[in-house]
Protein backbone atom coordinates (compact mmCIF):
# COMPACT_ATOMS: atom_id res chain seq x y z
CA UNK A 1 0.00 0.00 0.00
CA UNK A 2 1.50 3.21 -1.18
CA UNK A 3 0.82 6.40 0.55
CA UNK A 4 1.63 9.32 -0.83
CA UNK A 5 2.24 11.29 2.57
CA UNK A 6 4.87 8.81 3.56
CA UNK A 7 8.52 10.28 3.50
CA UNK A 8 11.21 8.41 2.72
CA UNK A 9 14.32 9.43 5.36
CA UNK A 10 17.91 9.45 4.11
CA UNK A 11 20.90 7.70 6.48
CA UNK A 12 21.49 10.83 8.41
CA UNK A 13 17.37 11.34 8.76
CA UNK A 14 16.97 7.64 10.47
CA UNK A 15 20.02 8.08 12.97
CA UNK A 16 19.03 11.61 13.77
CA UNK A 17 15.49 10.84 14.38
CA UNK A 18 15.49 7.65 16.30
CA UNK A 19 18.79 9.92 18.03
CA UNK A 20 15.86 12.01 18.95
CA UNK A 21 13.48 9.22 19.98
CA UNK A 22 16.32 7.53 22.25
CA UNK A 23 17.16 10.63 24.49
CA UNK A 24 13.29 11.60 24.48
CA UNK A 25 11.84 8.65 25.86
CA UNK A 26 11.63 8.12 29.57
CA UNK A 27 9.99 4.88 30.99
CA UNK A 28 9.74 3.19 27.63
CA UNK A 29 10.18 4.10 24.16
CA UNK A 30 6.79 2.82 22.34
CA UNK A 31 4.37 5.40 22.92
CA UNK A 32 6.37 7.90 21.39
CA UNK A 33 7.79 5.66 18.79
CA UNK A 34 5.05 5.69 17.50
CA UNK A 35 4.02 9.60 18.06
CA UNK A 36 7.56 9.90 16.63
CA UNK A 37 7.50 7.95 13.44
CA UNK A 38 3.78 7.54 12.16
CA UNK A 39 2.70 11.22 13.05
CA UNK A 40 5.47 13.35 12.91
CA UNK A 41 7.63 12.05 10.85
CA UNK A 42 5.39 10.40 8.14
CA UNK A 43 7.87 7.39 7.48
CA UNK A 44 5.13 4.18 8.24
CA UNK A 45 1.10 4.68 8.28
CA UNK A 46 -0.18 3.33 11.20
CA UNK A 47 -1.24 -0.17 10.14
CA UNK A 48 2.57 -0.39 8.83
CA UNK A 49 3.02 0.35 12.30
CA UNK A 50 1.60 -1.99 13.83
CA UNK A 51 2.15 -4.55 11.19
CA UNK A 52 5.94 -4.04 12.09
CA UNK A 53 6.17 -3.95 15.69
CA UNK A 54 4.12 -6.86 15.64
CA UNK A 55 6.79 -8.57 14.02
CA UNK A 56 9.51 -7.28 16.12
CA UNK A 57 7.94 -8.85 19.29
CA UNK A 58 7.96 -11.78 17.60
CA UNK A 59 11.59 -11.64 17.17
CA UNK A 60 14.60 -12.10 20.07
CA UNK A 61 15.23 -8.66 21.22
CA UNK A 62 14.22 -5.19 22.12
CA UNK A 63 10.96 -4.55 20.74
CA UNK A 64 11.92 -0.64 20.13
CA UNK A 65 15.58 -1.86 18.84
CA UNK A 66 14.29 -4.13 16.37
CA UNK A 67 11.89 -1.31 15.37
CA UNK A 68 14.82 1.12 14.59
CA UNK A 69 16.16 -2.34 12.66
CA UNK A 70 13.40 -3.01 10.62
CA UNK A 71 13.10 0.73 9.55
CA UNK A 72 16.22 1.19 8.78
CA UNK A 73 16.08 -2.37 6.72
CA UNK A 74 13.54 -1.00 4.71
CA UNK A 75 14.43 2.54 3.57
CA UNK A 76 18.14 1.53 2.83
CA UNK A 77 19.22 -1.67 3.30
CA UNK A 78 21.93 -2.93 6.19
CA UNK A 79 23.63 0.45 6.40
CA UNK A 80 20.11 2.18 7.42
CA UNK A 81 19.52 -0.50 9.88
CA UNK A 82 22.73 0.53 11.53
CA UNK A 83 22.10 4.15 11.13
CA UNK A 84 19.01 3.51 12.89
CA UNK A 85 19.66 1.60 15.83
CA UNK A 86 22.97 3.28 16.66
CA UNK A 87 21.46 6.68 16.37
CA UNK A 88 19.10 4.89 19.23
CA UNK A 89 21.15 3.69 21.61
CA UNK A 90 23.66 6.14 21.40
CA UNK A 91 22.27 8.93 23.11
CA UNK A 92 20.93 6.68 26.19
CA UNK A 93 24.60 4.84 26.31
CA UNK A 94 26.04 7.89 27.23
CA UNK A 95 23.45 9.04 29.88
CA UNK A 96 23.68 6.10 31.30
CA UNK A 97 27.19 5.36 31.51
CA UNK A 98 27.48 8.82 33.31
CA UNK A 99 25.13 7.70 35.67
CA UNK A 100 27.32 5.36 36.21
CA UNK A 101 30.39 6.92 36.92
CA UNK A 102 28.23 8.82 39.84
CA UNK A 103 26.98 6.18 41.07
CA UNK A 104 30.54 4.28 41.71
CA UNK A 105 32.11 7.58 42.84
CA UNK A 106 29.61 7.97 45.10
CA UNK A 107 28.02 4.85 46.49
CA UNK A 108 30.25 4.57 49.27
CA UNK A 109 28.27 8.54 50.70
CA UNK A 110 25.08 7.33 52.75
CA UNK A 111 22.70 9.91 51.26
CA UNK A 112 23.63 8.39 47.85
CA UNK A 113 23.74 5.19 48.53
CA UNK A 114 19.93 5.55 49.93
CA UNK A 115 18.79 7.63 47.76
CA UNK A 116 19.92 4.56 45.10
CA UNK A 117 18.48 2.05 47.16
CA UNK A 118 14.67 3.99 46.82
CA UNK A 119 15.23 4.62 43.39
CA UNK A 120 16.63 0.54 42.76
CA UNK A 121 13.46 -0.01 44.98
CA UNK A 122 10.88 2.33 42.68
CA UNK A 123 12.48 0.84 39.54
CA UNK A 124 11.49 -2.84 41.20
CA UNK A 125 7.99 -1.37 41.36
CA UNK A 126 7.00 -0.43 38.41
CA UNK A 127 8.93 -4.20 37.33
CA UNK A 128 5.83 -6.08 39.60
CA UNK A 129 3.71 -3.70 37.87
CA UNK A 130 3.99 -4.69 34.17
CA UNK A 131 4.11 -8.57 35.30
CA UNK A 132 0.53 -7.75 36.46
CA UNK A 133 -0.63 -5.50 33.78
CA UNK A 134 0.56 -8.53 31.71
CA UNK A 135 -1.68 -10.88 33.66
CA UNK A 136 -4.92 -9.67 31.83
CA UNK A 137 -4.93 -11.50 28.60
CA UNK A 138 -4.80 -15.10 30.45
CA UNK A 139 -7.72 -14.98 32.14
CA UNK A 140 -10.14 -17.82 31.81
CA UNK A 141 -6.64 -19.46 30.19
CA UNK A 142 -6.07 -22.36 32.48
CA UNK A 143 -3.63 -23.50 30.21
CA UNK A 144 -1.70 -20.45 29.48
CA UNK A 145 -1.32 -19.56 33.44
CA UNK A 146 -0.11 -23.02 34.28
CA UNK A 147 2.32 -22.25 31.30
CA UNK A 148 2.97 -18.52 32.60
CA UNK A 149 3.45 -20.35 36.45
CA UNK A 150 6.05 -22.89 35.02
CA UNK A 151 8.06 -19.93 33.95
CA UNK A 152 7.96 -18.25 36.60
CA UNK A 153 8.71 -21.03 39.17
CA UNK A 154 12.06 -22.14 36.43
CA UNK A 155 13.46 -18.88 36.27
CA UNK A 156 12.35 -17.32 39.91
CA UNK A 157 11.84 -20.03 42.38
CA UNK A 158 14.64 -22.79 40.95
CA UNK A 159 17.02 -20.28 39.46
CA UNK A 160 17.30 -22.58 36.52
CA UNK A 161 19.09 -21.48 33.28
CA UNK A 162 17.56 -19.60 30.33
CA UNK A 163 18.28 -21.78 27.90
CA UNK A 164 17.17 -24.88 29.26
CA UNK A 165 14.11 -23.30 30.24
CA UNK A 166 12.70 -21.94 27.11
CA UNK A 167 14.23 -25.32 25.81
CA UNK A 168 11.55 -27.20 27.48
CA UNK A 169 8.76 -24.57 28.29
CA UNK A 170 8.62 -22.76 25.02
CA UNK A 171 7.91 -26.01 22.42
CA UNK A 172 5.48 -27.31 25.19
CA UNK A 173 3.58 -23.78 25.04
CA UNK A 174 3.33 -24.01 20.74
CA UNK A 175 2.07 -27.16 20.86
CA UNK A 176 -0.30 -26.76 23.34
CA UNK A 177 -1.70 -23.37 21.18
CA UNK A 178 -1.59 -25.58 18.32
CA UNK A 179 -3.63 -28.18 19.81
CA UNK A 180 -6.24 -25.42 21.06
CA UNK A 181 -6.80 -24.24 17.82
CA UNK A 182 -7.85 -27.01 15.92
CA UNK B 1 40.88 -9.02 31.16
CA UNK B 2 40.66 -11.02 27.78
CA UNK B 3 38.95 -13.84 29.81
CA UNK B 4 36.36 -11.24 31.06
CA UNK B 5 35.80 -10.08 27.45
CA UNK B 6 34.61 -13.03 26.77
CA UNK B 7 32.75 -14.13 28.54
CA UNK B 8 30.80 -10.73 28.44
CA UNK B 9 30.85 -12.01 24.75
CA UNK B 10 29.44 -15.06 25.14
CA UNK B 11 26.42 -14.26 28.15
CA UNK B 12 25.47 -11.53 26.00
CA UNK B 13 24.80 -13.72 22.37
CA UNK B 14 22.92 -15.92 24.49
CA UNK B 15 20.69 -13.14 26.11
CA UNK B 16 19.90 -11.86 22.47
CA UNK B 17 19.26 -14.69 20.82
CA UNK B 18 16.72 -15.63 23.44
CA UNK B 19 15.35 -12.20 24.44
CA UNK B 20 12.11 -13.52 23.11
CA UNK B 21 9.21 -10.89 24.36
CA UNK B 22 11.14 -8.36 24.85
CA UNK B 23 14.53 -7.59 26.84
CA UNK B 24 12.77 -7.77 30.65
CA UNK B 25 12.38 -11.60 29.92
CA UNK B 26 15.95 -11.90 29.95
CA UNK B 27 16.65 -10.64 33.50
CA UNK B 28 16.59 -13.27 35.71
CA UNK B 29 19.46 -15.20 33.73
CA UNK B 30 21.38 -11.96 33.13
CA UNK B 31 21.51 -11.34 36.84
CA UNK B 32 22.37 -15.32 37.83
CA UNK B 33 25.57 -15.05 35.22
CA UNK B 34 26.75 -11.40 36.48
CA UNK B 35 25.79 -12.32 40.18
CA UNK B 36 26.06 -16.01 40.98
CA UNK B 37 27.97 -17.20 38.11
CA UNK B 38 30.84 -15.09 37.57
CA UNK B 39 30.24 -12.73 40.94
CA UNK B 40 31.15 -9.57 38.91
CA UNK B 41 28.97 -7.67 41.55
CA UNK B 42 25.90 -8.04 44.46
CA UNK B 43 22.40 -8.63 43.48
CA UNK B 44 21.74 -5.23 45.23
CA UNK B 45 24.67 -3.65 42.37
CA UNK B 46 22.30 -5.48 39.93
CA UNK B 47 19.45 -3.75 41.62
CA UNK B 48 21.07 -0.60 41.46
CA UNK B 49 22.23 -0.48 38.05
CA UNK B 50 18.72 -1.54 36.74
CA UNK B 51 17.21 0.86 38.07
CA UNK B 52 20.08 3.68 36.81
CA UNK B 53 18.95 2.61 33.50
CA UNK B 54 15.44 2.66 34.12
CA UNK B 55 15.76 6.06 35.19
CA UNK B 56 17.34 6.94 31.77
CA UNK B 57 15.76 7.58 28.51
CA UNK B 58 16.25 4.73 25.70
CA UNK B 59 15.33 1.48 25.25
CA UNK B 60 14.74 -0.51 28.50
CA UNK B 61 18.37 -3.19 27.63
CA UNK B 62 20.08 0.41 28.86
CA UNK B 63 21.61 -1.66 31.70
CA UNK B 64 23.85 -4.08 29.17
CA UNK B 65 26.57 -1.55 28.33
CA UNK B 66 26.55 -0.50 31.95
CA UNK B 67 27.12 -3.72 33.49
CA UNK B 68 29.61 -4.14 30.23
CA UNK B 69 31.08 -1.01 31.40
CA UNK B 70 30.91 -1.57 35.02
CA UNK B 71 33.01 -5.09 34.55
CA UNK B 72 36.03 -4.09 32.20
CA UNK B 73 35.55 -0.75 31.67
CA UNK B 74 34.89 0.91 28.06
CA UNK B 75 35.85 -2.37 26.11
CA UNK B 76 33.45 -3.64 28.14
CA UNK B 77 30.76 -1.67 27.56
CA UNK B 78 31.52 -2.14 23.71
CA UNK B 79 31.77 -5.73 23.57
CA UNK B 80 28.05 -6.20 25.88
CA UNK B 81 26.79 -3.49 23.67
CA UNK B 82 27.65 -5.30 20.23
CA UNK B 83 27.09 -9.01 21.99
CA UNK B 84 23.47 -7.96 23.18
CA UNK B 85 22.62 -5.83 19.97
CA UNK B 86 23.65 -7.52 17.58
CA UNK B 87 22.78 -10.67 16.93
CA UNK B 88 19.28 -10.35 17.81
CA UNK B 89 19.72 -6.85 14.88
CA UNK B 90 20.61 -9.59 12.22
CA UNK B 91 17.88 -12.17 12.76
CA UNK B 92 15.30 -9.10 12.44
CA UNK B 93 17.15 -8.00 9.34
CA UNK B 94 16.97 -11.61 7.91
CA UNK B 95 13.66 -12.08 9.30
CA UNK B 96 12.12 -9.19 7.52
CA UNK B 97 12.65 -10.81 3.74
CA UNK B 98 10.97 -14.08 5.10
CA UNK B 99 7.69 -12.07 7.04
CA UNK B 100 5.61 -11.76 3.41
CA UNK B 101 5.99 -15.42 2.87
CA UNK B 102 4.83 -16.48 6.58
CA UNK B 103 2.31 -13.85 7.04
CA UNK B 104 -0.65 -16.27 6.54
CA UNK B 105 1.00 -19.69 7.65
CA UNK B 106 -1.05 -21.12 10.91
CA UNK B 107 2.28 -21.97 12.93
CA UNK B 108 2.82 -17.88 12.87
CA UNK B 109 -0.33 -17.87 15.21
CA UNK B 110 0.48 -20.81 16.59
CA UNK B 111 4.25 -19.67 18.10
CA UNK B 112 3.13 -16.29 18.68
CA UNK B 113 0.18 -17.26 21.02
CA UNK B 114 3.10 -19.86 22.68
CA UNK B 115 5.26 -17.38 23.56
CA UNK B 116 2.59 -15.02 25.65
CA UNK B 117 2.76 -17.10 28.74
CA UNK B 118 6.23 -17.92 28.57
CA UNK B 119 6.90 -14.31 28.33
CA UNK B 120 4.66 -13.30 30.82
CA UNK B 121 6.30 -16.06 33.75
CA UNK B 122 9.51 -14.69 32.34
CA UNK B 123 8.87 -10.95 33.10
CA UNK B 124 6.86 -12.47 36.60
CA UNK B 125 10.40 -13.76 37.50
CA UNK B 126 12.24 -10.62 37.07
CA UNK B 127 10.11 -8.80 39.25
CA UNK B 128 10.87 -11.38 41.57
CA UNK B 129 14.58 -11.87 41.53
CA UNK B 130 14.48 -7.37 41.52
CA UNK B 131 12.20 -7.29 44.94
CA UNK B 132 14.28 -9.77 46.53
CA UNK B 133 17.49 -8.17 45.64
CA UNK B 134 16.48 -4.22 46.60
CA UNK B 135 13.27 -4.52 49.51
CA UNK B 136 16.18 -5.19 51.74
CA UNK B 137 14.15 -2.78 54.52
CA UNK B 138 10.91 -2.19 55.21
CA UNK B 139 10.28 1.03 54.39
CA UNK B 140 12.45 -0.09 50.63
CA UNK B 141 9.58 -3.15 51.02
CA UNK B 142 6.60 -0.77 51.17
CA UNK B 143 7.91 1.44 48.43
CA UNK B 144 8.00 -1.22 46.32
CA UNK B 145 4.24 -1.99 47.02
CA UNK B 146 3.36 1.57 46.72
CA UNK B 147 4.73 2.38 43.32
CA UNK B 148 3.41 -1.01 41.87
CA UNK B 149 0.08 0.09 42.82
CA UNK B 150 0.64 3.61 41.82
CA UNK B 151 2.13 2.20 38.34
CA UNK B 152 -0.94 -0.31 37.84
CA UNK B 153 -4.04 2.30 39.32
CA UNK B 154 -3.07 5.46 37.45
CA UNK B 155 -1.37 7.08 34.60
CA UNK B 156 1.23 8.79 36.46
CA UNK B 157 4.64 8.88 34.42
CA UNK B 158 6.77 6.22 35.42
CA UNK B 159 9.86 8.82 35.98
CA UNK B 160 7.82 10.75 38.84
CA UNK B 161 7.29 7.18 40.69
CA UNK B 162 11.36 6.70 40.17
CA UNK B 163 12.22 9.99 41.39
CA UNK B 164 9.74 9.49 44.50
CA UNK B 165 11.12 6.27 45.44
CA UNK B 166 14.92 7.99 45.21
CA UNK B 167 13.05 10.92 47.45
CA UNK B 168 11.66 8.78 50.06
CA UNK B 169 15.00 6.12 50.39
CA UNK B 170 17.19 10.13 50.98
CA UNK B 171 14.60 11.46 53.30
CA UNK B 172 13.83 8.19 55.65
CA UNK B 173 16.55 5.59 55.04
Amino acid sequence: MEDVSIHRPRRRDLFFGFLSLGLTSFGGALPLARRALVERLHWLSDEEFTELLGLCQFLPGGNIINLSVAMGMRFHGFSGAMAAMLGLIAGPTAIVIGLGVIYERFHDDAHVRHLFAGLAAAAAGLMVAMAIKMLKPLRGKPQAIAIALLAFAALGLLHMPLLWAMLLITPLSILLAARAAR
Amino acid sequence: MTETLFALAVIFTQLSLLAFGGGNTVLPEMQRQVVDVHQWMTAADFGALFALARAAPGPNMMVVPLIGWHVAGWSGMLVASVAKFGPSSLITMFVLHLWTRFKDHPWRGYVQVGLLPVTIGLVAASALLLVQATATTWLLAVVVAVVAGLDVFTKWHPLWLLAGGAVVGLIFG
